[in-house]
């Protein structure tokens, strides 16, 4: 998206680097350790496990966890129909991740791309849009969803443009606010000064001001995501089983929350350590991304580290 | 020792920071006496307003630590008390103001109130409070004190909302006023009332009146004695005519060197031929403000001319419109006989090229997400035809160069610099542009005087080299004095009065000009005292 004329000039920041800084950060570390995790699942998961995580084993209904005589893959228990619960969470990390990943970058890149236009746009053009970010969040989002997927058929791909429409608004509004703010800024005079155009204003000094917050907004908005579509799965128009995503697995085990608790604290982990994970790494990015904080990150790779200046 | 109203002896503060440990001023000693004025003189980063902080207990700790020294108000150690007293003694015996006075009144209480509220937590009623607001704010020279108490901070001017915070500190009379850059962000007509104010109520109430400043002119004016700081330590103290007059210290020396307004004048300067530029009759409103209302302005190839003037006199106005930034509603701009105004986008596309800026503040005005390189070659990579992109290295580096950076600097960032280094980086990347002439809009205000000397030496030079014309934007007089050819004063939208540089500080016809001239402070304080003589023989 930046202008990639500038980009040429010498970064001399290697991969190496760039680990030394994620190290550095121990909790960051962790966390894309596990969204690495999650990813090879989602990648692999279906491929290695598909079998397994369908088959119904009727006498091990709600087999409890940590209890590995019927193999490895009933640690974490099994579900109401016998069937193991790890295999299901590596197999439903595919369509969860897919939806949730598909939604936010869907609402993130259209939001942010039409608040940028309504925040530095003086035309009325802005306005339009403004007031239809208005009537999106006005309109309750689970019914619109009910009404998409009522007309259309429950697929993945239309349950991410449900739930990416029904963003849309968070991102717009607060791009808008942020945009308003940083047009005024000196160093966007000082461009305009120069003669620089409004695409180079916009994705050379504006945006990258403001994708801090839009990055974190995502992060938070892909748990949401992942609970909105267990909850359109609740009603039975989100993901129709036998496909299986974490959201799906929460609501199909709340009947047995008494009896069987595993049944959605698994998968209910899964979700909250995906984001939490999530919300370390994009918590780490922005530190990295900001030239002011990223010594906090140099420095601590280095035991005895002399703080200077110019240490980049 | 305890005949002192205030002392503090050895004073060392440290901060604890994430760069390591910072000492903010070392072993510093100071006294202040009934009735007497000591003024702390520092540059920014000199830890002349840490000492003050220590008194008024408002040092974060952590990470601040006091190490050593202490704090003695009428022979009791401060630092020794409990945060019980600490806090009957703030507001009560030592009061302070600050520089941003908007910054330090509550916006949704009336000024009445907050005046009032003083009296009341330190044990007044609420109706001898009333009384007593009542009084400070006729005392500091506000206009119908009885409305005024119900008026809100944001209902006051500048100079009125400093003397709204001397009525606030004056609530409890104290013994003690610390008053931390009182006048910096005022103008200076306003600045020489309100130190006028501080001396008079300083004579009426006896008090010790602590002043941190980086202004040697507010030194000259009000100063008994003075404290000259540097890097965490005191370099100088005494009396303040004496240090000026001998200083011994050559930090002392070269500040007071860097004091502007005492180089010789340029000469008149020949102003036959096509000028740079010309505006005429340019008008600008903001809703029922009007702006600008008909200026007109020569600018000749080569020249410097400075606009002067104070908050909202509509310079920075005239300023933006010339760029275009804000079109003006009314009159024409010429660029070499063209007219801006009428000009197709393409050939003003072209036109920026000539035609750059330095703002006030460089913090602002510099990408923070940019490398230097990045910066500075901004203006290539809109103006593709100025420089291939093998050279852009090279010519970076030289640029750096000219302006007297390293050009291993280019792969830092701005915040990696101090304030006089990033305004370097800003009047490079305007000089990459190849510009004709460039606008500096109160490119130096922000900045300690001695940087700003080195930076006006700078433009002095560029000029020289590259023939470039400024159009110097600054609400000081002193500061155009050595740099300008001509001057223009601005008051309300309109010139005033216009002229070559010498014959305006010579003989300045307008009253408005020979008001601002003498309301800017001199740093001696024998030509301060005299003008100060001269002042109240006219109002006598």
């Amino acid at each position: 998206m930046t202008d990639t004329k500038i980009r040429a000039t010498p970064k001399p920041r290697s991969p190496l680097a760039w680990a030394a800084m994620l190290w550095a950060d121990k909790l960051a570390f962790f966390a894309a350790l596990f969204l690495l995790l999650a990813l090879l699942s989602a990648l692999l998961g279906p491929w290695l496990l598909g079998d397994l995580a369908t088959k119904q084993n009727l006498r091990g209904r709600n087999a409890p966890p940590f209890d590995v005589t019927r193999g490895w893959a009933y640690v974490l228990g099994a579900d109401a129909l016998g069937r193991p619960l790890l295999a299901r969470i590596v197999v439903a990390a595919q369509n969860t991740l897919m939806v949730a990943a598909g939604a936010v970058l869907g609402s993130a890149i259209i939001g942010s791309a039409l608040g940028l236009v309504a925040g530095y746009s003086r035309r009325r053009a802005a306005q339009w849009i403004m007031r239809l970010g208005d009537v999106i969040m006005s309109f309750p989002s689970l019914l619109l969803a009910v009404i998409v997927l009522y007309m259309l058929e429950p697929s993945v791909a239309n349950i991410v443009l449900v739930l990416a429409i029904t963003r849309i608004p968070v991102y717009l509004r607060t791009t808008r606010a942020e945009v308003l703010e940083i047009r005024e800024r000196m160093f966007v005079q000082a461009a305009r000064v120069m003669g620089a155009s409004d695409r180079r204003i916009v994705f050379r000094h504006i945006l990258p001001v403001a994708l801090p917050t839009l990055v974190t907004i995502a992060t938070l908005d892909f748990a949401f995501v992942m609970l909105a579509e267990s909850s359109l799965s609740f009603l039975g128009i989100g993901i129709q089983p036998p496909e299986i995503t974490w959201g799906l697995m929460v609501a199909q085990g709340r009947q047995y929350l008494t009896t069987a608790w595993w049944l959605s604290f698994w998968p209910g982990l899964a979700i909250i350590l995906t984001t939490l994970s999530l919300n370390l790494l994009s918590n780490w990015l922005r530190i990295v991304l900001d030239p002011a904080q990223r010594w906090r990150l140099e420095m601590k790779g280095r035991k005895n580290g002399r703080p200077s200046a110019g240490s980049l | 020792m305890a005949d002192h109203l205030l002392e503090v002896c050895n004073l060392s503060v440290e901060f604890h920071t994430a760069a390591g440990t910072v000492r903010a001023v070392q072993n510093v000693s100071w006294h202040l006496d009934r009735g007497e004025t000591l003024a702390i003189l520092g540059e920014s980063g000199s830890g002349k307003s840490v000492s003050a902080s220590a008194v008024m207990n408002l040092i974060d700790m952590p990470p601040g630590r006091i190490t050593g020294g202490r704090i003695l108000l009428n022979g009791r150690d401060m630092l020794a008390m409990t945060a019980e007293q600490r806090r009957r003694i703030n507001g009560c015996t030592i009061a302070m103001i600050f520089q941003d006075p908007l910054a330090h009144l509550n916006p949704v209480y009336s000024v009445g109130w907050q005046i009032a509220e003083m009296v009341t937590t330190h044990g007044g009623t609420r109706d001898t409070a009333q009384a007593r607001a009542r009084d400070l704010l006729a005392r500091v020279g506000i206009p119908d004190p009885e409305a005024a108490m119900r008026k809100y901070p944001h209902q006051f001017s500048g100079g009125q909302r400093q003397r709204l915070m001397i009525a606030m500190a004056l609530a409890c009379k104290p013994d003690i006023l610390i008053a931390d850059e009182p006048t910096t962000a005022l103008d200076v007509t306003v600045q020489a009332q309100v130190l006028d104010l501080l001396q008079e109520l300083q004579a009426e109430t006896g008090m010790g009146l602590l002043l941190i400043t980086h202004d040697l002119g507010v030194v000259a004016e009000i100063a008994d004695r003075v404290v000259v700081m540097n890097g965490g330590q005191i370099v100088e103290t005494g009396d303040a005519a004496e240090v000026y007059r001998d200083p011994k210290h050559p930090y002392t020396r070269k500040l007071i060197d860097a004091a502007p307004g005492k180089g010789a004048m340029p000469d008149e300067r020949d102003r036959t031929g096509q000028p740079l530029l010309r505006a005429e009759g340019l008008t600008k409103t903001y809703g029922a403000f009007r702006a600008l209302k008909g200026v007109d302005l020569t600018i000749m190839p080569g020249e410097t001319v400075a606009v002067v003037g104070e908050s909202g006199s509509g310079k920075s106005t005239l300023a933006r419109a010339i760029l275009r930034l804000d079109d003006p509603d009314g009159g024409r701009i010429l660029y070499r006989g063209e007219d801006l105004m009428a000009m197709a986008p393409r050939r003003l596309f072209g036109l920026r090229r000539d035609l750059q800026m330095v703002f006030q503040d460089p913090t602002q005005s510099l990408n923070p997400r940019m490398t230097v390189f990045q910066l500075i070659s901004e203006a290539w990579v809109i103006h593709s035809d100025i420089l291939p992109r093998a050279r852009w290295r090279d010519r970076v580096a030289e640029l750096l160069v000219k302006v007297g950076l390293s050009p291993d600097m280019a792969a830092r960032y701005p915040h990696q610099f101090s304030g006089g280094q990033r305004q370097r980086i800003a009047i490079a990347r305007a000089l990459a542009m190849e510009p004709k002439l460039i606008v500096c809009d109160e490119a130096v205000s922000a900045l300690d005087v001695s940087i700003q000397a080195q930076v006006i030496a700078l433009l002095d030079g560029l000029r020289r080299e590259f023939g470039l014309s400024y159009l110097f934007i600054a609400h000081d007089l002193p500061v155009v004095r050595d740099f300008a050819d001509r001057v223009i004063v601005m008051k309300a939208g309109e010139i005033v009065e216009e002229g070559p540089v010498r014959r305006m500080f010579e003989s300045p016809r307008h009253p408005y000009t020979r008001a601002l001239l003498s309301a800017s402070l001199d740093p001696d304080p024998a030509v301060q005292a005299a003008r100060r003589a001269a002042r109240h023989l006219e109002t006598a």
